[in-house]
């Protein structure tokens, strides 16, 4: 319970530093930002690979670890790369 | 590998996307940025990689193998213009990934080895004990199911908008009774939860909780018209955020927590800036239509007579002679592929020395900073972009304002005609410049579905045709002046 609250604490810190920095973001990179985070969202890859099952799990379960890292890699790969992609075109003068 | 350096490594990884975004505050700053999210990301794995033992490796490597290929190929081949698509596919893979290890953790849990769809109807008998000690176990139950029903939701909701924007859907379906249908779908996934929270072991009531989230999913963003996709796609980067976050609850994982946090709120943030620039609420967009307040307005008898238009080459000879040029792009830029020729325009311009600015709306376009990567990807420096608050007290001081592919983001009943369904959305006050040029294809009105007064002031000149070739032919007349 002890480490819930503390997950919890975490979660909402997280918030707040969150609202703090995405306002300070300006709108000529509002798409890179969406893209930016689709790649942080690809952290589920972590869960993912924890969640992927061991030698004696289920098929169903083997199955399911391989769909989410599967997605969790799209996003890391697909969202960096497309980003810095878009980024570069910002940052040429 | 000791936990303690492991929860120290995910630490550093979470503060390196935190500088990630930091980064993401300034251009100059934005692609080191992105590679220190970048060096978050792969300690995290790195490190994930060498805690997980006795994992079936096959799995894995097949994963990140067809991942990573896929996920290359999109970004490095999609087009600027199709931005938002590639967007709201990686929201929905966000979303399915989520869902997937939500899914896996309960099944390797309850210790279910179901094989067919008949085996996950018959329940196994699984305490919430499995799942943690006390309350803790219901914690959990409760984080796996809503980290099901918000996966879910976001993947098949994804997959909507990316229907309706890539123009493979064009009708709109809803559940009967609208938002009420939605609601009871809502309550149903609730309950759904609750049921696998009550009995663990009834796999049944998880696959109704998944075919229930997906058809939210689906009947939540099917009504939605094409122009309040920006709020659709930043609210489903939200929920993908959300339960990316929900699912570190799950695992017991901080850097999953603090990552998810971060584009949650990102996504309502982006959510919350494009309904406050179309003056609505965030219920209005996912559930009404533009309110059809006021009286009708008849289009002819706005622009009777009153419309004047003119040829390319007569436009170029107004730019010659002006001082300052403001150009305001919109969707029908981004499907004419203009951006290119409106550059070349605006070289031509400051050829002659014309100052050349950017009006952007903030929902110009059908992302939140669409308008602004096709300009970059034209190669117009980030300063010449100009957001709506600063551009419009300059308007007064312009020659000529020239429109392309904008329509409901310039009218001016929003700002004038009180009880006019728009009356009260932020513009941008073209009308107030010299003169006004508008490159469309015709008079139709746009997704407000108003005509627009400013089409037909005294000032004002339209340019019909494709805004491409409309933009070639006053470069073409004014290189040749």
């Amino acid at each position: 319970m002890e480490i819930l609250i503390l997950l919890l604490a975490l979660f909402v810190l997280s918030l707040f530093l969150g609202v703090e920095l995405i306002t300070k973001v300006p709108p000529t990179l509002h798409t890179p930002l969406m893209s930016g985070t689709n790649a942080v969202s690809g952290i589920t890859l972590v869960g993912a690979l924890l969640a992927a099952g061991s030698n004696g799990s289920p098929m169903l379960v083997n199955v399911l670890g391989f769909i989410a890292v599967t997605l969790a890699t799209i996003n890391v790969v697909g969202g960096y790369l497309v980003t810095n992609r878009m980024l570069a075109m910002f940052k040429r003068k | 590998m000791n936990p303690n350096l492991i929860n120290f490594i995910y630490l550093i990884a979470g503060v390196l996307f935190i500088l990630g975004i930091k980064g993401l505050t300034k251009p100059k700053t934005a692609v080191r940025g992105n590679m220190l999210s970048a060096l978050g990301m792969l300690l995290a794995v790195a490190v994930t990689l060498l805690t997980i033992n006795d994992v079936d490796y096959r799995f894995i490597v097949a994963g990140v193998a067809v991942g990573s290929i896929v996920g290359a190929v999109m970004a490095l081949r999609i087009q600027m213009t199709s931005m938002p698509q590639m967007v709201a596919l990686l929201n929905g893979f966000g979303g399915g990934a989520s869902l997937t290890i939500a899914l896996a953790e309960y099944f390797s849990t309850i210790g279910a080895a179901p094989t067919s769809m008949a085996d996950m109807l018959v329940p196994v008998i699984a305490d919430s004990s499995a799942f943690g000690v006390g309350p803790e176990g219901t914690i959990a139950l409760i984080a796996i199911g809503l980290t099901v029903m918000i996966g879910a939701v976001t993947l098949s909701g994804s997959f909507v908008a990316f229907a309706k924007l890539q123009e493979l859907m064009k009708n709109s379906y809803g559940l009967p009774g609208g938002p009420i249908g939605n609601a009871l779908l809502f309550l149903a996934a609730l309950a759904s939860v609750a049921a696998v929270v009550m009995n663990p072991g009834n796999m049944a009531a998880m696959l109704a909780l998944v075919g229930i989230a997906l058809l939210l999913g689906l009947f939540l963003v099917m009504p939605i018209g094409g122009a309040d996709m920006p709020v659709v796609i930043a609210l489903l980067n939200s929920y993908s955020g959300i339960a990316a976050a929900l699912a570190g609850f799950i695992l017991g994982n901080t850097v999953l927590i603090i990552a998810g946090s971060l584009v949650g709120t990102s996504g309502l943030i982006l959510t919350q800036i494009m309904c406050v620039a179309m003056n609505r609420s965030l219920a209005n967009v996912l559930f009404g239509k533009m309110a059809a307040g006021g009286e009708t307005i008849d289009a002819d008898e706005v622009y009777a007579g009153k419309v004047k238009s003119a040829q390319p080459d007569e436009v170029a000879l107004m730019l010659e002679i002006a001082q300052r040029v403001v150009i305001v792009p919109g969707y029908g830029m981004a499907m004419a592929q203009a951006q290119h020729a409106v550059r070349e325009l605006a070289d031509a311009l400051e050829a002659k020395g014309v100052e050349v600015e950017y009006g952007i709306h903030p929902v110009a376009g059908r992302m939140p900073g669409h308008m602004n990567v096709l300009l970059a990807e034209a190669e117009v420096p980030y300063d010449k972009l100009v957001e709506m608050d600063r551009i419009n007290p300059t308007f007064e001081d312009t020659d000529v304002v020239i429109v392309i592919g904008a329509n409901d983001v310039t009218n001016p009943m929003a700002r004038d005609a009180e009880g006019s369904p728009i009356y009260g959305m932020p513009i941008l006050n073209v009308d107030k410049a010299r003169n006004v040029v508008v490159i469309k294809r015709s008079l139709s009105p746009g997704f407000a579905g108003l005509p627009n007064p400013l089409f037909a002031m005294d000032h004002t000149l339209m340019v019909y045709g494709d805004g491409k070739k409309a933009v070639i032919e006053m470069t073409t007349a004014l290189n040749q002046a």
